[in-house]
């Protein structure tokens, strides 16, 4: 047959494509993924997202009475500084726990259809990252109605934070989703050390408390080693934007890590260094576990 | 396989070994502590497959059949490229839908709809061609008024109806099934088969691992039986499924054959369907043209000894006794010891389509009681025409009008 002969080369190519085409990371297949886990998520709740500010606006209403009534740390629009640092920290904790569990969730597709694992922890970081853009335009608002004072050109640093939260959540939650697989407790690993982190980032002490400690020894750099810390402070930069207070016995304290800007992208390079670093070694150990997660679970 | 077809899936040198978990950490505190012991973590190995070699080309329907535990159903997910081969490689070159088990991987928390659509997503289709197909895949699955329903509410064969279509109409050009035709009502059960039927027609490419041997007789145009890690078998369907009846031991109905029992002294050694007398063993007979049969008895030396008559079944698939040959009264095999040949002959093979095999008796002709019994596996077919019914007869038909167009 004439026809088929000809078509036959053709149809081998189309073969091909269609084969890569299943094993890709579609924006499509993502993008339904992260709103499969909104609506599993909030699915019968009346109050529907709501609910994802709950956590970080009842940590703010302790924090706030705490340090800012009890301790009187003077720190002026604490729940702005606070915000600032505790949405992205709590978005990053959330992508990476969440990320840590994701393939294992999905045991039942994993065993069952082939399809390109890597959309499992990419999703459960794009699901943290939309809560968390919800949430940052939230405050932002907030701060632009009841503090619009503290708004000026920094603000744009929201951006290149955000990307380096995004590049480093993914590498991280990539990293964590592949090794839960092996390593069951992995997750659990992931919890404690998220508590940890926590206080490794200037969330509730003024970055300044941080900067005066380590500059005695001039360490302050290596605090940056953490990228995190580098998302908060910029965050902080952007959204907080004041620089000094004064504490309850009338000492001048800074709130900020820096004043200026040359600070804050430098410290941006070389957290995109340390999470580029981490992105490529998660995707090969994810990539290296991946073709035995069908067997692992 | 048949070299003119393109193949869409070649698996070359394909061995799976799995390890026991004895040895195998699965925690990372566990990790530490073996590192720090200078474990190496020993664990006993297990081959699920062994050089496996399997090309399949376009438009075949491939059955892979084998007793529990063979290895078909972790064939089927590396070939899906759900499990990776511990050596060797797979290609494949089209689109998969795969149907394991129970399922395609469902969210219960979902309803039926959004499951739809996260399932042709993973399968590579767009929302778009989803928004498209969605009413068919509804209408086929027959779960309308249901499909807003979260599907942990569902019964298994309601995810089942719901899992297939959704494999159907992604148009995939490789379908694999594993064994969940069997899970749906016979209405739907008939549906699928209509459905693979379509498949075929437009040449893609099915397989199916299933323990329904019927079925891949029916169905099927290449059967491979796995056993033990190993393909035991590849080719035709009806032998392939003689061959695994033979592992399985359910080849023969529990008395009617035992094997080789010489209880006079006489035992068949070979028994051959030839399209000559004497002739070379045949695997195709025409419909019409004759059938040879040649046995070979050997009489051994013994007490109270007897002649020995020959009679030959013709089974068909399943052990149905189909046709009976038998020597004539006077033809027997004398009670004297020496190798016999027996040579039979059906002069014209009747219209009925299938695979066939020979079950010999041999007993004594005055008292009927059997001597030896034994049952050869060698498949031969009676082909004629199109398949689709047993029994092809000469039919005659007249078109009438029985009124004129105004």
């Amino acid at each position: 047959m004439a026809s088929e002969a000809v078509s036959a080369p053709d149809r081998a190519a189309l073969g091909r494509a269609r084969a890569a085409a299943q094993g890709r990371i579609r924006w499509e297949l993502l993008t339904q993924l992260v709103r499969t886990d909104l609506k599993v998520k909030y699915q019968g709740s009346v109050l529907g997202f709501a609910w994802s500010l709950a956590n970080p606006l009842l940590l703010m209403g302790i924090y706030y009475v705490i340090f800012s009534k009890l301790f009187k740390n003077g720190i002026e629009g604490y729940p702005i500084y606070l915000m600032a640092g505790l949405l992205p920290f709590t978005a990053f904790s959330q992508a990476v726990s969440g990320a840590s569990g994701s393939v294992t969730a999905a045991a039942g597709l994993v065993k069952k259809v082939s399809f390109p694992r890597l959309v499992l922890p990419l999703s459960s970081v794009g699901f943290s990252l939309v809560q968390f853009l919800l949430q940052l335009g939230l405050l932002l608002t907030v701060v632009a109605v009841f503090a619009h004072h503290r708004l000026s050109l920094a603000v744009l640093l929201v951006f290149p934070a955000l990307a380096l939260l995004v590049v480093f959540s993914t590498a991280l939650g990539i990293l964590v989703s592949a090794l839960n697989v092996r390593y069951r407790d992995t997750s659990h690993f992931v919890e404690i050390a998220m508590l940890v982190w926590f206080w490794a980032n200037p969330i509730l002490y003024p970055a300044g408390y941080a900067k005066r400690e380590l500059d005695k020894h001039h360490a302050f750099w290596a605090y940056f080693l953490n990228p995190m810390a580098t998302v908060v402070t910029t965050f902080q930069r952007a959204i907080y934007n004041q620089t000094y207070y004064t504490d309850a016995n009338g000492k001048r304290g800074q709130t900020l890590a820096d004043p200026g800007y040359a600070f804050y992208f430098r410290n941006l390079l070389l957290g995109f260094a340390i999470a580029g670093v981490l992105l490529l070694l998660a995707r090969r150990v994810f990539n290296r576990l991946q073709a035995d997660f069908a067997e692992d679970l | 396989m048949d070299l003119s077809r393109r193949a869409v899936i070649t698996a070359t040198g394909v061995n799976k070994r799995y390890l026991t978990h004895s040895g195998k950490a699965t925690q990372l505190k566990e990790r530490f502590v073996q590192s720090a012991k200078g474990e190496s973590g020993k664990s006993k190995e297990f081959y699920a497959l062994r050089d496996v070699d399997v090309v399949v080309g376009e438009g075949e329907t491939v059955g892979l059949i084998g007793p529990n535990g063979a290895g078909k159903s972790t064939l089927l997910k590396i070939l899906a490229g759900i499990l990776r081969p511990t050596s060797g490689t797979v290609v494949v070159e089209g689109r998969i839908a795969s149907l394991l088990e129970l399922g395609a991987g469902f969210n219960g928390e979902l309803t039926g709809r959004e499951n739809v659509y996260l399932n042709a997503a993973l399968l590579g289709l767009s929302r778009k061609e989803v928004a498209r197909l969605f009413d068919s895949i509804v209408t086929f699955s027959e779960q309308g008024p249901r499909i807003d329903d979260p599907v942990k509410h569902y019964s298994s064969g309601e995810y089942v109806k719901l899992a297939f279509a959704i494999a159907v109409h992604v148009d995939p050009d490789i379908l694999l099934i594993d064994e969940v035709l069997a899970v749906g009502d016979e209405a739907f059960a008939r549906k699928c088969l209509a459905k693979i039927a379509e498949f075929q027609q437009a040449g893609k490419t099915i397989l199916f691992v299933t323990h329904s041997l019927d079925l891949v007789e029916q169905l099927c145009t290449r059967g491979i039986v796995v056993d033990h890690g190993v393909v035991q078998y590849d080719g035709d369907p009806a032998f392939a499924v003689g061959t695994l009846r033979k592992i399985l031991g359910t080849d023969r109905p529990a008395d009617a054959f035992p094997e080789d029992e010489p209880l006079g002294g006489m035992v068949v050694l070979s028994a051959v369907a030839s399209s000559s007398r004497g002739g070379p063993p045949t695997d195709r007979v025409e419909p019409g043209s004759s059938l040879h049969v040649r046995v070979e008895v050997e009489v051994q030396p013994g007490r109270g000894m007897v002649e020995g008559s020959v009679q030959v079944v013709v089974m068909g698939a399943g052990d149905i006794p189909v046709l009976v040959l038998r020597t004539p009264d006077g033809a027997a095999v004398p009670a004297v010891p020496g190798r016999y040949c027996v040579d039979l002959l059906l002069p014209e093979t009747p219209p009925l389509v299938g695979a066939f095999i020979l079950g010999v008796t041999v007993s004594d002709p005055l008292s009927e009681r059997p001597i030896t019994a034994r049952r050869f596996d060698q498949t031969f077919w009676v082909l004629d025409g199109p398949r689709g019914a047993l029994l092809h007869l000469p039919t005659t038909a007249q078109v009438v009008s029985t009124e004129t167009a105004p």
